[in-house]
């Protein structure tokens, strides 16, 4: 039966095709049936997994048991004796033998079995031992799909993945060639999946609440990212309907992906740098393609997040400076890790925090860990040798931690220069804004720092303490919030008061509700999601810079997000013309 | 090559759940004898932690041990005395 599905649309388009359900973590376990031939193969691969999974553990354990002590080491024993159970193993031969079916099925199914037995005694001891049997199967299946890359890696056929939800590391691994549409349980506009996703052009719907419980893998569906549905198993005559509606969509894409302005200047002849936001390495290519004027936010936790090891400071370099050679004449701002302590598998194990979001990351984590912060700013500082690079720092609350970045900073330098590596000493050092306090105390911080960069998806969520991924609170999360375009005015007139540029970088940066109100407020660079860029140019070409200014100042009168939207796009109505405006705006 | 059967009470606090049961696995493994632990009817590989957690030993109740080996003598008696050891 057909079932249409409530969400919020995070990136536009129209998605048709066959479901595939994630399941908790980044695996999705194949099913596939093997020939008799296969099962010695399958054996050996079961062998393989376990023993490189054995390494992983033992060099984790070595880690742990030198940075807290033994004792603490010795939470691996239990992992290890999984490791080598006989009646696991044994169960798993069985099934691959008699069931013909691929090591990675088996041995999940078989894991599945014992650990569904041991939640039924219902022992409060036994659940902690449960929560090790599931992380080392996690941990050896993760061995089997990566040396079978067939997993999700080469998909015979283009699908829509439906999850509950999808980590940043997950999101970033997806084969984006063969997906057609997102859909997740959880997630607001802003979570990762969001900006991924509408980064990389996928229809995707989050926020559906009850995704994986009405779909199945297999199943028909669609992604309306635009109308903020998904429509599961559709009758023939909805999914015809759909059919030329993509057509017409993707019609419509077309000649908007057409760049036509190369500049951004507004009428009476402002330039304005409107720049790209990159994550992933394959995203540097757009950078060029949607003609933005370089990348003004690089975020360089996924040079982390996809490793299985810590990046050495050479990988890292190799990394940073091939991004800064693709992407000259323009510049690039590197952005040094912006995750929590938690990401990182070989640091010793983090307890969970109750509000990550307030929690051990970003700047804090990095001060607190000055090996892994300086081995990037090394990395940073050589790659700046082409000098078009800058650094800048994320989450600063307040001066004592730019000064210590800073220090750090000059440290390397100082390192570098005896070790006579060049780089350039007039590296530009930027203050992400996006702490409440940071954007209060902008005066101060401006005056030991050569840039800004307002992070508003940060600086909104900490403004109307609202979390982003809650879906229960996301309505409040509202970028036209008084107190956001407040805060966003300000540090933008502190920022000229000290002679500093101001960019920004969130989301709002690349929304077309507002452009004008950004650039009239003085707004110096703009960076997105790379596709956002043509449409950007395109408004701020539409306008003059007097005029922008107008529309910012009348833009703060409203009391309420509705009223000051409502007026944003009457602007941009009038302005635009109703034809253009709808073609920019959607 | 001998075969051993002996009774033990299980003393530990939380039974053969949390520590104990990785300890008891880590013992068993040590001998070259096969072990085999039996409740009431169920009769599991005393060298599997997945079997031996399964099993849901709580303290108080009686396990039997079947060891057959070479060190079969020798691998009963640790057994019975680790389960029977009070933890505290």
């Amino acid at each position: 039966m057909m079932v249409k599905l409530k969400g919020i649309g995070v990136s536009g388009g129209i998605g048709i095709g066959k479901a595939l359900i994630l399941g908790k973590d980044d695996l999705s376990i194949p099913q596939r049936k093997i020939s008799h031939d296969e099962i010695s193969r399958e054996i050996y691969r079961l062998e393989e997994a376990l023993i490189s999974t054995r390494r992983e553990i033992s060099d984790l354990q070595k880690k742990i048991s030198e940075e807290i002590g033994f004792d603490h080491g010795r939470i691996f024993e239990a992992h290890f004796l999984v490791l080598e159970d006989r009646v696991l193993i044994e169960d798993v031969i069985q099934q691959i033998k008699n069931r013909k079916v691929n090591v990675e099925y088996a041995f999940s199914q078989s894991v599945k079995k014992y650990v569904d037995a041991l939640l039924r005694l219902n022992d409060e001891y036994l659940r902690e031992r449960v929560a090790d049997i599931e992380d080392i199967s996690r941990r050896v299946l993760r061995k089997m799909l990566k040396e079978n890359v067939s997993s999700l890696g080469n998909l015979s056929e283009k699908v829509v993945i439906v999850s509950h939800d999808l980590a940043p590391s997950q999101t970033a691994s997806l084969p984006k060639e063969n997906i057609l549409g997102l859909v997740t349980d959880i997630g607001g506009r802003t979570s990762h999946t969001a900006i991924i996703a509408r980064s990389l052009r996928i229809p995707a719907v989050v926020g559906v609440e009850v995704a994986t419980v009405n779909i199945r893998s297999g199943d028909n569906i669609i992604v309306d990212g635009s109308l903020d549905c998904v429509i599961v198993r559709p009758t023939e005559k909805v999914l015809n309907k759909y059919h030329l509606k993509a057509e017409a969509y993707n019609r419509e894409i077309k000649a908007i992906q057409i760049p036509k302005s190369i500049k951004a200047t507004t009428k009476d002849g402002k330039n304005i740098v409107v720049s790209a936001n990159i994550e992933l390495p394959e995203e540097l290519s757009l950078v060029k393609k949607y003609t933005a004027d370089g990348i003004g936010l690089y975020r360089t936790e996924y040079v982390f997040l996809g490793a299985n090891e810590m990046p050495s400071e050479e990988m890292q370099y190799k990394t940073y400076s091939k991004v800064a050679k693709m992407v000259s004449p323009g510049s690039v701002v590197f952005r040094t890790i912006d995750i929590g302590g938690d990401k990182f598998l070989s640091q010793p194990r983090v307890p969970k925090e109750i509000s990550p979001f307030l929690g051990w990351r970003a700047i804090r984590f990095c001060l607190a860990m000055p090996e892994i912060f300086k081995a990037q700013l090394r990395a940073i500082l050589r790659a700046s040798a082409v000098k078009n690079v800058s650094v800048m720092f994320p989450m600063i609350s307040g001066i004592e931690e730019l000064r210590k970045a800073k220090g750090l900073l000059r440290e390397c330098m100082d390192e570098l220069r005896r070790e006579k590596k060049s780089f350039d000493e007039n590296i530009s050092v930027g203050v992400m804004i996006e702490v409440p306090s940071a954007a209060l105390i902008a005066d101060v911080l401006a005056k030991e720092c050569d840039f800004f960069s307002i992070g508003t998806n940060d600086l909104i969520q900490y403004s109307l303490a609202v979390d982003r991924g809650n879906e229960k609170v996301a309505y409040l999360y509202e970028p036209s919030h008084l107190a956001v375009l407040r805060l966003i005015k300000n540090v933008i007139e502190i920022a000229h008061k000290y002679n500093i540029g101001v960019g920004l970088c969130g989301e709002m940066s690349g929304d077309p509700i507002f452009t004008y109100f950004l650039l009239g407020t003085g707004l110096d660079s703009f960076s997105m999601s790379p596709p956002q860029v043509p449409k950007i140019k395109e408004l701020i070409n539409s306008i003059s810079f007097g005029e922008a200014k107008k529309i910012a100042s009348k833009a703060l009168d409203f009391s309420t997000p509705k009223e000051t939207e409502k007026y944003l796009h009457s602007e941009l109505k009038r302005i635009l013309g109703e034809d253009s405006y709808h073609i920019l705006t959607m | 090559m001998g075969r051993v059967e002996v009774k033990a009470e299980v003393n530990k606090s939380h039974g053969l759940h949390a520590r104990p049961a990785t300890i008891f696995v880590q013992l068993a493994n040590k001998f070259s004898s096969s072990v085999r632990v039996v409740k009431n009817d169920e009769i599991i590989d005393g060298k599997s932690i997945i079997a031996i957690l399964s099993l849901g030993v709580n303290k108080g109740i009686y396990v039997k041990i079947i060891t057959e080996g070479e060190d079969a003598q020798e691998a009963a008696d640790s057994l019975k005395e680790f389960l029977e050891t009070n933890d505290g």
